[in-house]
């Protein structure tokens, strides 16, 4: 193991721990931006996954969202499942109505796929909003007594909430970078620099596509029913909101640099630190946000990691074969 | 004779409706280009509409005078300066840049003219109404739509049939390369395919002012309207615009009758059977 490998473990060992530990150090306020965090940088990951890899340019991520959070509501109200239980069940059930919703988009192509997949999110959105047992357009709050079976009181329930968002990423963003360095990986990196050329050597790109669209969906179940238990109330505008679950993780990702590991992680960092001094600003803060990601585009449209690599090769999460010095 | 108002209205109402497809689809046609921003933009052109009459009060038809000339070289201009940087190549860059711009536009227009919810009137033609017997009635202003729709079809087909430049836009279209190697400027041309596109936006949007009550962040829904009657309709065919906007408009006619929470889901069913059920549209280019 070379110095480098070593002091990268050191590096991600430290901020693990140092995150980990959270509970003891943050007070409420950073914890609850902490866990928002958390949740957006694997959203950020989940996108970078389709559409900077597989070519998979969704629009309708909230679709997902939305459903992994009406899905814990429904299963904890009408089921019973505890929430612990409730939320992996959420993503596994998100998963599962994502395969014939897969099934209608994949017959689109391109930037119609785009658009599909926003259709796919409004009509979510407007079948829940008739949906009266779930309290309808006015959305419905989770029952107190299931919150209060979650931990014994409410600092404890905040610390657990924070540590299953904190696993989430975790989970996420090593589990891509796992399989960035797998076969898939492979096929799915050919897929990115040229599909054809990908077909051409033998990669299955449509079951690669359809997999990975169907268990992108599953996380961001689970994410989404994260989100809404900490939240502890949902209605349709919130779970299927274009703005929050999109387009936001979109611009970090594409601000951060598409197509890497170490992008969404920049932009994620960067938009919530621009957010704590712009945030004032309001709909010029979207106009701010949304100028630079389409100047980003035009310019560098591999992000400001881009940029970074350009000046100094750098890398956070290796995934492609060291060059050999003769 | 509920349901059958509900189905006349729709069928008018698909007359916008493939407005605001042929514009999405003139551009896919050409450039293989699509505008996540094309439903802000249609907004926008509204809103313009509204200035120039609070501005000026002129009669508010009157403004289709100086914004669709206004869209058209705005467009021609946004295509060679942006636009052609975006074209051709890989779909990510398009597909983000206009989504970024629907962003922009929508929060732009929010802090120009707040979140109020809009309307132009057209004085006395808002209200006038035709009698076509049986006790149905037509309004004027959705019967107007309609023609214009049919109008602005007739004219892009008569343009891309017959012309010389319509021609070269069909050749561009099949193979841009091949038009460069000829000797046709792509550029120019892209840019007269986005003016023409931009200008039936300039237009829907003047007409849906008059027509029905608009917002800032009502753009994206009429993107999605669009790009349902350019789907249903079949990819490439404008007269299937008309046919896809009609299905659209009437399956939300019929929605609305059963239940007015009903309408917008009711034709977004419709276009996801379509395309489970005949996903080359109604109206599929007849050609390979």
């Amino acid at each position: 193991m070379s110095l480098i490998t070593l002091s990268r473990f050191a590096l991600a060992g430290f901020v693990i721990a140092a995150l980990t530990a959270g509970p003891l150090w943050a007070d409420r306020g950073t914890m609850r931006l902490l866990v928002e965090v958390f949740y957006y940088l694997a959203l950020a990951q989940l996108w970078n996954l389709l559409a900077g890899y597989s070519g998979l340019i969704s629009v309708g991520q909230q679709a997902f969202v939305g459903l992994g959070g009406y899905l814990i509501f429904s299963l904890a109200m009408f089921a019973g499942v505890p929430i612990l239980w409730g939320l992996p069940l959420a993503g596994l059930l998100t998963a599962l109505i994502a395969w014939p919703t897969a099934l209608v988009a994949f017959r689109l192509a391109g930037p119609y796929f785009a658009i599909g997949t926003w259709v796919i999110a409004e009509v979510f959105r407007l079948g829940f909003a008739q949906i009266s047992a779930l309290g309808g357009g006015s959305g419905i709050s989770l029952p107190a007594g299931m919150v209060k079976a979650m931990a014994s009181n409410r600092t404890a329930r905040e610390s657990l909430t924070y540590w299953i968002a904190l696993a989430i990423m975790l989970a996420v963003v090593i589990g891509i970078w796992l399989l960035m360095r797998s076969r898939i990986g492979l096929a799915l990196s050919a897929l990115r620099d040229n599909e054809e050329a990908a077909i051409s050597v033998g990669v299955r790109t449509r079951p690669l596509k359809f997999g990975l669209y169907v268990a992108t969906a599953g996380v961001t179940g689970l994410i989404g029913a994260l989100i809404f238990v900490q939240k502890l109330r949902i209605t349709p505008e919130a779970a299927f909101s274009v703005t929050d679950w999109t387009v936001l993780v979109i611009f970090m990702t594409v601000i951060g640099g598409i197509g890497t590991l170490e992008g969404p992680i920049l932009g994620c960092i960067l938009f919530f630190v621009l957010r704590e001094f712009l945030a004032d600003l309001g709909s010029w803060y979207m106009v701010i946000l949304g100028m630079v990601s389409v100047g980003i585009m035009l310019v560098e449209p591999r992000g400001l990691w881009g940029l970074l690599t350009r000046l100094r090769p750098v890398t956070l999460f290796p995934v492609v074969r060291k060059r050999k010095t003769s | 004779m509920e349901w059958l108002n509900a189905i006349l209205q729709g069928v008018l109402l698909g007359g916008l409706y493939a407005l605001f497809a042929a514009g999405l689809s003139l551009m896919f046609g050409v450039m293989r280009f699509v505008n996540l921003a094309h439903g802000d933009f249609i907004v926008a052109a509204a809103f313009a509409a509204l200035l120039l009459v609070d501005l000026t009060g002129m009669p508010p038809l009157a403004t289709l005078a100086v914004i669709v000339p206004a869209m058209a070289l705005a467009g021609y201009i946004g295509q060679r300066v942006m636009l052609n940087r975006l074209t051709g190549g890989d779909l990510l860059p398009s597909i983000l840049v206009t989504f970024g711009l629907s962003v922009i536009l929508q929060n732009l227009l929010l802090e120009g003219f707040s979140a109020d919810s809009r309307r132009l009137s057209a004085g006395w033609l808002d209200t006038a109404a035709v009698q076509i017997g049986g006790g149905l009635s037509v309004g004027a202003v959705p019967l107007l739509l309609f023609l214009t729709a049919i109008g602005v079809l007739g004219l892009l087909s008569w343009v891309f049939g017959r012309t010389g430049t319509g021609r070269l836009l069909r050749a561009t279209s099949d193979d841009p390369e091949i038009v460069g190697l000829m000797g046709a400027d792509k550029k120019h041309l892209y840019g007269i395919a986005m003016a023409m596109a931009a200008a039936v936006v300039g237009l829907a949007g003047v007409l849906l002012a008059i027509k029905t009550n608009f917002d800032p962040a009502s753009g994206p829904i009429r993107l999605l309207f669009a790009f349902e009657a350019v789907i249903i309709g079949g990819l490439g065919s404008l007269w299937g615009t008309l046919a896809g906007g009609i299905l659209l408009g009437v399956a939300q006619g019929v929605g609305a009758q059963i239940d007015p929470g009903l309408q917008i889901l009711a034709g977004h069913l419709v276009f996801l059977a379509i395309l489970i059920l005949k996903p080359q549209g109604l109206l599929p280019r007849q050609r390979s």
